[in-house]
């Protein structure tokens, strides 16, 4: 019997394997960052060991980091703690780290595939849930716990239990508007917050083949949400044509090589699932959340649902605490929602393609009044990368805020929070209660909804912008 | 992680059940970023009672605690052994622990005993009375001895030999160095490195 994708790259990195005991996977990639790694060299210093491979380890800063005044001293005493933490650890055990204020700064899962580190057919792992992101290059990549980050420090590698596998096959071609983080709403809203639970989620099909490197990666970074312990999508043109050429992606004969590994990387025809679902991309439209967890979303041309309406007496129980806390009533159309901020960003979307397609959606228009728009790169190069497009001024000139890159209001740890009751489409990749602020609400959209919701001041679509005049008509 | 093979030490009552690891350590701890200094934190708000246990002159210096059942339930942080082991203490005893603490507890190498409810009373007893009565938990013959108290305990092999060899998952990996080594030099040179060493 054929192996799947996920089974390839697991076998080619066993070290040691016995009877009844889980398999010694070798970790090629490390990434670190200052929320869950402190305990974690602590432990390796009380029992005097150092990392193993410094080499294939690399440390950012982006949860605490300040979006605004980055030159000044960080005024909250525990976020400057991790960091300075985070600094001093790096020095004392030789781990390269791009601090606040470096151009490689940035969310730890937007500067690894950007520094062509994430590479096909590698294990990539990170004390951070979304490191799922990086499934979307063919590697697999998990979340881990501290005292996984001490193990895999210690002995670049951990001991696994193998996964399940699962395919999601998404057939046809995406309508016109409809975006990567509208399919991965969609699939969520269709799987369940629980339906990957073991599994790691192969996307295949056409709609997935036809999607760029950062739409895959907005794609495997949500399949966490879907409760899956990774996200994978199989190597192809469109993946090497993205490494070519980055800082550490290969070079002349050992590219050859490396492509010709890379190719290899597809699941066999006759290989079996543990689990599949399929998807006719036709059939979908522009997603967003009504509820207080990633699976609570529907298309935006729907109403917020009635909580009776549930079959299973808990997804019910759900839905009504979710409205209530949302501050909404069943039947009330999602587009007559009026929000108060607007967040573009994070390692959903918050790459140069993300920012490019708000960008366009604002272009020569001004956001509504009395609404509040973020826009936080994910990274200092997506920020240069921007700045050199003219999209900062874009921005600017529609009435929004172009901050610098980091985390920020994805979850909150920064000062850019939401208050009680503040309502805010997100295009980050969690509306928990609270996550972006005690009391906050949110919807999560992708960048060309929050953009057009953002002009309207209420959830809404590019297609619903005809009657928003450009200043030109007015 | 330190070997653990036999200790002896003065008791410490904990006549509770249903100990919480909210109660171990409370949450506002969690933000620390070291494994130590959380001794100040155990049982924080029972602390606020002079009479607490913890508090009596009498029962200062205690590395072993014996507590009701259900000792560590709730939130799994790693944090409520670390603030007990921060503590001094070196082996907890309870009629039932639940599953995660003990987990926890014996990956960072501190003992879980468990011995039924009488003989946990018969302990509260005995040291209520005689505060500096010597307990010992010996791992290799899996008793607990205390003046007028003799006592056996399960403990299932793999996490004993663990114990006894000091071996936290980061040494058993470690013993797998021929292993590591071996993959390591038969990996591809394309793989990607983050700087050169
Ligand atoms: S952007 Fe959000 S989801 Fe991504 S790593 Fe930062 S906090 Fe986590």
């Amino acid at each position: 019997m054929g192996r799947t994708l996920a089974e390839k790259v697991w076998d080619d990195h066993v070290v040691r394997r016995a009877e009844g005991e889980p398999d010694l996977l070798y970790i090629d990639l490390h990434l670190l960052h200052e929320v869950t790694s402190p305990q974690a060299f602590d432990g390796l210093r009380k029992s005097g060991r150092r990392v193993r491979r410094t080499d294939l380890t690399l440390a950012t800063e982006d949860h605490n980091t300040p979006t605004l005044d980055i030159d000044k001293p960080i005024a909250d005493p525990v976020s400057r703690t991790q960091l300075e933490t985070l600094r001093k650890n790096c020095g004392e055990f030789g781990v390269r780290l791009h601090p606040l204020g470096d151009t490689e700064q940035g969310v730890v899962h937007v500067v690894g595939p950007q520094l062509g580190l994430t590479q096909p057919g590698t294990t990539v792992v990170c004390g951070d849930s979304h490191t799922s992101t990086h499934g979307a290059f063919g590697a697999l990549a998990f979340g881990i716990g501290t005292s996984q980050v001490e193990h895999v420090l210690a002995t670049q590698t951990l001991p696994m239990a193998p996964f399940r596998t699962m395919a999601v096959t998404v057939n046809g071609e995406l309508p016109e508007g409809v975006t990567a983080k509208d399919l991965i709403l969609a699939i969520i809203a269709r799987i369940g917050t629980g339906g990957g639970q073991g599994y790691v989620i192969e996307y295949r099909g056409e709609a997935i083949e036809k999607l760029s490197m950062e739409a895959r990666m907005t794609i495997c970074n949500m399949s966490i949400e879907a409760g899956a312990r990774a996200g994978m999508i199989a190597p192809d043109e469109t993946t090497f044509a993205y490494l070519q050429g980055r800082d550490h992606a290969p070079e002349g004969a050992e590219w050859d090589a490396a492509v010709a590994y890379w190719r290899t990387l597809r699941t066999e025809e006759d290989a079996v699932f543990d689990h599949e679902v399929v998807i006719e991309a036709a059939e979908l439209a522009p997603f967003v959340t009504w509820g207080t967890n990633p699976g609570q979303g529907a298309p935006l041309s729907a109403s917020v649902p009635d909580p009776g309406s549930f079959a299973d007496p808990g997804d019910r129980v759900a839905a009504e605490k979710a409205l209530e806390y949302m501050g909404l009533v069943p039947g009330q159309r999602l587009r007559e929602i009026a929000v108060d901020t607007v967040f573009v960003g994070s390692c959903t979307n918050g790459r140069i393609e993300d920012l490019r397609s708000a960008a366009e959606v604002l272009r020569g228009r001004r956001i509504a009044d009395g609404v509040r728009m973020l826009v936080v790169p994910g990274s200092v190069r997506v920020a240069l990368q921007a700045v050199d497009e003219g999209l900062d001024r874009v921005f600017a000139e529609a009435g929004a805020e172009w901050r610098h890159a980091g985390c920020s209001m994805c979850l909150g740890m920064n000062p850019d929070q939401l208050s009680p009751g503040e309502r805010c489409a997100s295009t980050s990749n969690r509306n928990f209660e609270g996550r972006q602020g005690k009391g906050g609400r949110t919807h999560l959209v992708s960048p060309q909804v929050a953009a057009a919701t953002a002009l309207t001041g209420h959830l809404a679509s590019p297609a619903d912008l005809a009657d928003v005049p450009t200043p030109a008509e007015v | 992680m330190e070997a653990f093979t036999t200790h002896t030490g003065r008791a410490v009552p904990l006549r509770r059940s249903n100990v919480d690891t909210d109660q171990i350590i409370p949450a506002h701890w969690l933000k620390k970023v070291t494994r130590d200094g959380f001794e100040d934190g155990l049982f924080e708000s029972w602390r606020r009672d002079p009479e607490f246990v913890l508090n009596q002159e009498a029962h200062r210096g205690g590395t072993v605690l014996v507590a009701g059942p259900d000792f560590g339930t709730g939130s799994s942080r790693e944090h409520a052994v670390w603030a007990l082991q921060n503590y001094g203490f070196k082996a907890v005893i309870s009629p039932r622990f639940a599953d995660i603490f003990r987990g926890n507890s014996l990956k960072n190498g501190l003992l879980t005993v468990v011995l039924p409810a009488a003989t946990v009373e018969a302990l509260w007893e005995l040291v209520e009375r005689e505060p500096d009565s010597e307990v010992t938990v010996d791992l290799v013959a899996r008793r607990v001895t205390a003046p007028g108290i003799e006592a056996d305990f399960d403990l299932d092999e793999n996490a004993r030999w663990r114990l006894l060899e000091g071996l936290d998952d980061i040494s058993l990996t470690l013993r797998e160095e021929a292993a590591i080594a071996d993959f390591e030099s038969r990996r591809p040179v394309y793989k990607p490195r983050t700087q050169a060493v």
